[in-house]
């Protein structure tokens, strides 16, 4: 597996989510011999240039037609190859849904299945190319393991935890070039085990994807203000570590920040758990709201929706009683 | 032409396996059961499993298997019968037809151990699949092949046309579909609900080798799975069928796609087949 060096990280962090995949994906055609990897004619776009061109016996473009692609990785999963299968995620998660359900859900193909380009990441395209519901669709999905990396460097580990694992796992990529760092150096990552990344008695923080660098920054700047919040990195949304939130009961608040809608994402996963529990303090959920809004360049479409370390640190002091 | 004794096995074969259709669709009563398609295609999966295919009912997983799977999963109580006369699991487990719980679902449920390749039921998923099998065995040098067996209503999804196309782009000629071409579906008449047109020009067109064949006739279907030829391009055997064959009241009588028999139905009906 790739160094997490420093140099590497900022390499990633250059290269964006999906060119960081297409560097892990290319690392791993090296020692895994049966690595095939499946496009629906964006192998480019996904960040596979490279590995289309070193690797053309280990790809195959199925042209666009998402739903025979998962098909197809599900037979090629059943005799035993370790399938990727990529494309942008809306399109992935929606037009082949039912192909994922009856193949990875049902029959347990341990495909691993990569929506890039999901959350707003596709700017100014709309719409029909952002992925705001993919992660309430996967949840669904029983036997489904929902992956959502918060930075290059957990982008390496996702994908190879995700081959060891061999089972049916969909990696959710959000964030485009210059990828803001989290993880600087190496760190243990282990699926449906959460890193907490900072300590906070008055209120739980809990981020998925891009908005795991901005909930640290939101965090900082609370602080200034003598408001303590621990953050925890949830990049397992599915199976979802739980023992994050029996750690938070006893505080003022718990935050879910996610570049997905509000609803059925991980402040639904969050939310569900909570229900459970005896008292459990109030939950503010922070993703995109329940619509369709106009289109906008990424980082306006960031800004628009609050989702970024000013945006959630304001929705905070709203909601937050000392 | 091939020798008698062979084409003779296989028609007692497939009565065997009609006869059990009719008895596993009587005891599960008032349930009912997808009778008239299996009936449709009950000669197809004979052939298949009796001659064309390499199999091994004592290791049913093994590496050498041609894959079969069944797309119209409404055909299941074929496979059943096919599945137990080839000795891949007893007659008492056959008769645990649709009993809660258990392995023998209306619609196929994956279980390798009793030779069942995958689940289905969900119509146009299969051939996908079935390209990925294919495209496997092309990627590591494996001989086995791949029979899909496709209702001619499941050819209505979207689905099945990007396999054809994906298929023939791969040039999977270890990639077999049959498609059985009974006329009906769900709603009726196939032509007044979604008329396809020309199934030999579209299949053809799609880049296949395209070989016909009487679905119900046994030397016609085994001189048409002897005929496909490694010709670089994937083959579809267009099997003409009668839906609800060999049964006078069932024959092209969409009642009968799904439905339970009181007991002179079943008296009948056994009767019709046994002197066939």
């Amino acid at each position: 597996m790739l160094d997490i060096s420093s140099k590497n990280v900022r390499t990633w962090s250059k290269l964006g989510s999906r060119g960081t995949l297409g560097s892990a994906l290319l690392d791993l055609a090296s020692s895994k011999e049966d690595l095939v990897v499946l496009s629906a004619d964006l192998g480019n776009t996904s960040g596979l240039g490279r590995f289309m061109n070193v690797h053309p016996n280990k790809f195959y473009n199925l042209g666009i037609a998402e739903s025979n692609m998962v098909g197809v990785a599900a037979g090629m999963a059943k005799e035993g190859n370790c399938v990727f299968a990529t494309t942008f995620s809306n399109f992935l998660a929606m037009r082949s849904y039912e192909q994922i359900r009856l193949n990875m859900g049902y029959m347990q193909f341990p495909i691993i299945l990569v929506g890039v380009g999901s959350g707003f990441e596709m700017g100014m395209f709309g719409n029909t190319h952002y992925g705001i519901e993919d992660m309430a669709l996967m949840r669904a999905v029983p036997n489904m393991t929902l992956l959502s990396p918060a930075d290059g460097a957990e982008i390496i580990k996702t994908v190879n935890a995700a081959v060891e694992y061999a089972r049916p796992v969909y990696i959710r990529l959000t964030g485009g070039m210059n990828l803001p760092i989290v993880y600087k150096e190496n760190y243990e990552f282990e699926i449906g085990r959460a890193v907490t990344l900072r300590e906070g008695d008055d209120m739980t923080i809990i981020a998925t994807g891009t908005m795991v660098y901005e909930s640290l920054c939101a965090a900082e700047y609370l602080a200034e203000h003598d408001i303590e919040a621990e953050v925890v990195d949830m990049h397992t949304i599915k199976p979802l570590d739980t023992s994050v939130i029996d750690r938070a009961v006893s505080k003022k608040l718990i935050i879910t920040v996610e570049e997905h809608s509000v609803v059925g994402g991980l402040g639904g996963a969050v939310a569900e758990y909570k229900t459970t529990l005896h008292s459990a303090p109030p939950q503010l959920f922070i993703g995109v709201p329940d619509t369709f809004g106009k289109a906008g360049e990424y980082k306006w479409m960031l800004e628009h929706y609050g989702l970024t370390a000013k945006g959630i640190a304001e929705k905070i002091f709203d909601m937050y009683v000392v | 032409m091939q020798p008698q004794a062979r084409l003779n096995d296989l028609n007692a074969m497939s009565k065997r396996m009609r006869l059990n259709i009719i008895k596993l669709a009587y005891q599960v009563g008032n349930n009912g059961a997808h009778i008239a398609p299996a009936l449709s295609c009950n000669e197809i999966i004979a052939v298949l499993y009796g001659d064309v295919m390499n199999l091994n009912p004592k290791n049913p997983v093994s590496q050498e298997r041609d894959r079969f799977l069944i797309g119209k999963g409404h055909g299941a109580l074929a496979l059943y019968a096919a599945l137990c006369d080839t000795g891949f699991f007893s007659e008492e487990l056959l008769f645990t037809y649709q009993k809660n719980g258990g392995d023998l679902p209306g619609q196929p449920s994956m279980n390798l151990s009793l030779g069942i390749e995958v689940s289905s039921g969900s119509l146009g998923n299969a051939l996908s699949v079935g390209e990925g099998i294919a495209l496997s065995a092309k990627k590591n040098g494996d001989k086995y092949k791949t029979y899909v067996l496709l209702g001619d209503g499941e050819c209505n999804e979207g689905t099945i046309w990007e396999t054809a196309m994906s298929a023939s782009h791969f040039r999977l000629d270890n990639l077999i579909a049959i498609v059985d071409l009974n006329g009906m579906q769900s709603d009726g008449q196939s032509a007044k609900i979604l008329n396809m047109g020309n199934f030999r020009e579209k299949w053809s067109s799609f880049g296949w080798n395209v070989i016909e064949a009487d679905g119900h006739d046994i030397e016609s279907l085994y001189n048409a799975f002897h005929a496909i030829k490694q010709e670089r391009k994937p083959t579809v055997i267009l099997a003409h069928t009668i839906k609800g064959h060999g049964v006078s009241f069932m024959e092209n009588n969409n009642s009968w796609h799904h439905n339970h028999l009181s007991s002179e139905q079943y008296e009948l009906a056994l009767s019709e087949l046994e002197a066939k």
